[in-house]
């Protein structure tokens, strides 16, 4: 019972360490906990929310995702640079109409399906670790987009002064008497909804569980990891293009640093969220409780005026407690 | 299946090899280890391309390029090594690759209800919806067999399907086999254990190097027929003749138990020098625990071992090989070899700190206590650099012999030596533990084959469910059946 007990708090630590990290803050400054703040925590999230859908069923397969943060950065380029506001004199595009909301969308969840099949194929047909080519691909975006948004002779500019309606699509929200609530929150919320029926309700959530947990016994038992393993990868891109898509308007500009590390950030928020490295294990509620808490421990320590690179460090020692009490749980003790 | 030819780099795995099996039939595949059976199972269902010949179905040619196709033309397979997803439920292991569909939603109650009907019809009492990392090792094999059999085939391999079963989950395979049978689905059963293949069989297909040698009716075969046909020789005597004289007691465990479960409990016994002592005991009954205990892998909770009378505690493998201790593990590729290193690496990595000269690995050195280790345990092999991968199973396990013998111990506890060796090689494993004991090694050997205790061991222990229950003289007089009723003593 007492083992139990020690099992329990061990198990659960991440959770204390962070619950307290968060009491701490509410108790050096009670004004923390509003309203206004915790939907600025959730609206700050839901991009990166998005994004750590897409790595999770990478990271449940076995793989990684090293190239979201720049594949994201790519679509958040494109999306902007073909939403600035037609009044705009310096526009990228000075001769383009104003577009339908939903073109730009498409384009960018489509720039972001390439680039997932691309890793996908280089996973499931030529066999490379996802390490290697995600690593590959980042390079590869992150080279696009200064391409992309290169304009000699002037150099790279930051797109921004973005067409209203795009602005109010991404900024907007719900007035429910006086409070806000931004769009933002809703997007992630639908998203995470439609990836938590693919996980649980479809073939190929199941399918992708049972790669990521024995790969040999899926295909034994009859199951195409070429289709599957394409299939999660692509969706992972698309879930990176919409995510740009959000993260230009959220942020009101994009340069070719829009999305740096952010891939980083993902992984972090499923390995909190108890996605577990060596395959198989994974929830979306955990991938988003996740992502929750590490924006919270960011905003709370911004709010206590903790400086950035102590937060660093904080961060990194939270994926090491982490990842450390999952392997705990898969352990053997002998 | 006709003239069937596949070819690994280096190996020709299968020479124009053939079987034929009725509907309605148990059609067993025979042969040493690396006689190509597995292979051949593995071309028939598309798990391998086969680079020759041709396999007919019901007098149609069929050409599998996945499983996926094999399994849709009801060719369903139970797989020698167990493929499960562990981290998944057992409905969900049952039907992957298939899932029942609603509007393109999985069904998940219907997974459950066929799950349970199965289960039902086979008289398994398992939980369709528990995680099957929490099953055990035999359930886990019968989970893996009411899946094949929900597949309806009309052809069902098994591939060793009783390793890991108990008696009466044997008989149990072997109703289900009958089931089938009535059916009129083939079956072809590949198994070591003789006693099984004759008394379910219809016919018998033995091979040999990867060619085909004969097939018999099970009738007009015995143990003996079978054997010659497979070694391609008369093997009169399976066992060496004993020349170890055990000496004085160099090893006392009193009332050992180890701290986690699964684990042993009060377990007590002496060896002595030049003795091999054989532990059996079911599957789960703490044989491999026991000697993990002692080799500091398993934590000790009480009770002591006194090695020349002195006190020992091995906490650690380090520590336990320091104090002349040596195991040889039960699962020779998990946790034996370095399969993609050289011989050479694969001989000397247990030994390192005495090629260490001011902190530089003498290479001279370990290459002649490489040449010494492939010398004395008469390892076939092209040269030290060879990948151990490539050898066969019974020359692995000899190197790795070799690896211990090389840190001079004085107990050498074997798990299971002789697993998946073949009959040719098994004798020399067994020439080569005899040897060790002539020369005043004390022996512990753990071993699921009776026979084998029974052939080359001084004495036996006997294990039932953690504990230690009886130790037996090995003369003429101890049966089987005591060992078995030992075995199930504190059940």
């Amino acid at each position: 019972m007492k083992r139990k007990i020690s099992d329990l708090l061990l198990n659960y630590s991440l959770y204390i360490v962070l619950g307290i990290m968060i009491l701490a803050v509410i108790i050096h400054d009670p004004s923390f906990i509003s309203f206004k703040n915790i939907t600025n925590i959730l609206s700050q999230a839901s991009t990166r929310g998005i994004l750590a859908l897409g790595v999770a069923g990478l990271i449940v397969l076995q793989g990684t995702d090293l190239s979201a943060g720049r594949i994201l950065g790519l679509t958040a380029i494109i999306s902007a640079s073909l939403l600035q506001s037609v009044n705009y004199a310096s526009r990228m595009y000075p001769s383009l109409p104003q577009l339908p909301l939903f073109l730009p969308l498409i384009i960018a969840v489509i720039v972001g399906a390439i680039f997932g099949a691309i890793n996908g194929f280089g996973v499931s047909k030529l066999h490379l670790h996802a390490f290697i080519v995600t690593l590959g691909t980042q390079l590869i975006a992150y080279g696009l987009s200064a391409i992309y948004i290169d304009r000699p002779p002037l150099g790279a500019q930051p797109i921004a002064n973005f067409d209203e309606r795009y602005v109010d699509f991404v900024t907007g929200y719900f007035k429910v008497g006086n409070l806000e609530i931004p769009y933002l929150i809703f997007y992630l919320a639908i998203i995470a909804l439609i990836m938590w029926f693919i996980w649980n309700k479809t073939t190929l959530g199941k399918n992708m569980f049972a790669i990521g947990g024995n790969p040999e016994a899926a295909a034994v038992s009859g199951v195409n990891l070429f289709k599957n393993i394409m299939a999660i990868y692509i969706i992972s891109g698309i879930l990176y293009g919409i995510a740009g898509f959000l993260e230009a308007g959220r942020v009101g500009s994009a340069t070719s640093n829009t999305g740096i590390n952010y891939e980083l950030d993902a992984i972090s928020a499923c390995v909190v969220g108890g996605v577990s490295f060596s395959g198989g294990v994974g929830t979306i509620p955990g991938v988003i409780i996740g992502t929750i808490i590490l924006q919270f421990i960011n905003y709370g320590l911004n709010f206590v005026g903790i400086s950035p690179y102590y937060q660093y460090i904080i961060k990194g020692l939270i994926i090491i407690l982490a990842v450390s009490i999952d392997v705990r749980k898969y352990l053997v003790k002998k | 299946m006709v003239d069937i030819v596949k070819e690994f780099p280096g190996v020709l795995a299968l020479d124009k090899a053939k079987l034929e099996v009725r509907p309605g039939t148990v059609h067993s595949l025979m042969g040493e280890n690396g006689a190509g059976k597995s292979t051949l199972m593995k071309c028939l269902f598309g798990v391998y391309l086969e680079d020759g010949g041709s396999i007919f179905i019901n007098g149609e040619k069929v050409n599998f390029k996945n499983s996926k196709q094999a399994l849709e033309s009801g060719v369903a397979m139970v797989h020698q090594e167990l493929n499960q997803v562990m981290k998944q439920t057992v409905m969900d292991n049952i039907w992957l690759g298939r899932f029942p569909l609603k509007a393109g939603i999985i069904n998940s109650k219907k997974m459950y209800e066929d799950t349970l009907a199965i289960f039902k019809e086979l008289e398994l009492d398992i939980k369709p919806d528990s995680e099957i990392h929490k099953l055990s090792v035999s359930q886990r094999q019968m989970v893996e067999i009411a899946k094949a059999y929900s597949y309806n085939a009309k052809i069902l391999v098994l591939d060793e399907p009783t390793s890991s079963l108990t008696e009466s989950e044997v008989e149990k395979l072997f109703e289900i086999i009958d089931k089938l049978k009535n059916k009129g689905c083939g079956i072809i059963y590949i198994s070591h254990k003789m006693e099984e293949i004759l008394r379910i069989s219809d016919d018998v297909t033995i091979m040999r190097d990867g060619k085909w040698i004969a097939t018999e009716k099970a009738e007009n075969l015995d143990m003996d027929k079978i054997i010659k046909l497979m070694v391609g020789r008369d093997m009169t005597n399976r066992f060496p003749d004993k020349l170890n004289k055990p000496g004085d007691v160099i090893m006392e465990v009193n009332n050992l138990t180890s701290y986690y479960a699964p684990g042993i409990t009060d377990v007590s016994f002496d060896l002595r020098k030049g003795e091999i002592l054989g532990v059996a005991g079911l599957v789960g009954a703490g044989r491999t625990e026991l000697l993990e205990t002692l080799f500091g892998v398993k934590k000790i909770k009480t009770g002591t071992v006194k090695l020349h009378s002195r006190f020992v505690v091995n906490s650690s493998p380090q520590n336990a090989i320091r104090n002349g201790f040596a195991l040889l593990t039960e699962e020779r590729r998990a946790t034996g070899i370095f399969g993609g290193l050289s011989i050479k690496f694969n001989s000397v990595i247990s030994n390192l700190k005495n090629y260490s000269r001011y902190g530089m690995l003498d290479d001279s050195k370990m290459s002649e206590d490489t040449e010494w280790v492939i010398n004395s345990m008469n390892v076939k092999t092209p040269g030290q650099k060879t990948k151990i991968k490539t050898l066969s199973g019974g020359n692995q396990q000899k190197v790795i012999l070799g690896r211990w013998l090389l840190t001079s111990p004085e107990i050498l506890m074997l798990d299971e030596p002789t697993r998946g060796i073949d009959v040719g090689a098994k004798y020399e494993i067994y020439q080569l533990i005899l040897e060790l004991a002539k020369k005043d090694k004390a022996v512990i050997m753990v071993s699921s084959e009776m026979t084998e205790l029974l052939g080359i061991c001084d004495r036996i222990l006997v294990m039932s469910n953690g504990r230690c229950a009886g130790i037996l003289d090995n003369d003429e007089k101890i049966t089987q059946e005591e060992i078995l009723r030992l075995a199930s003593k504190y059940i």
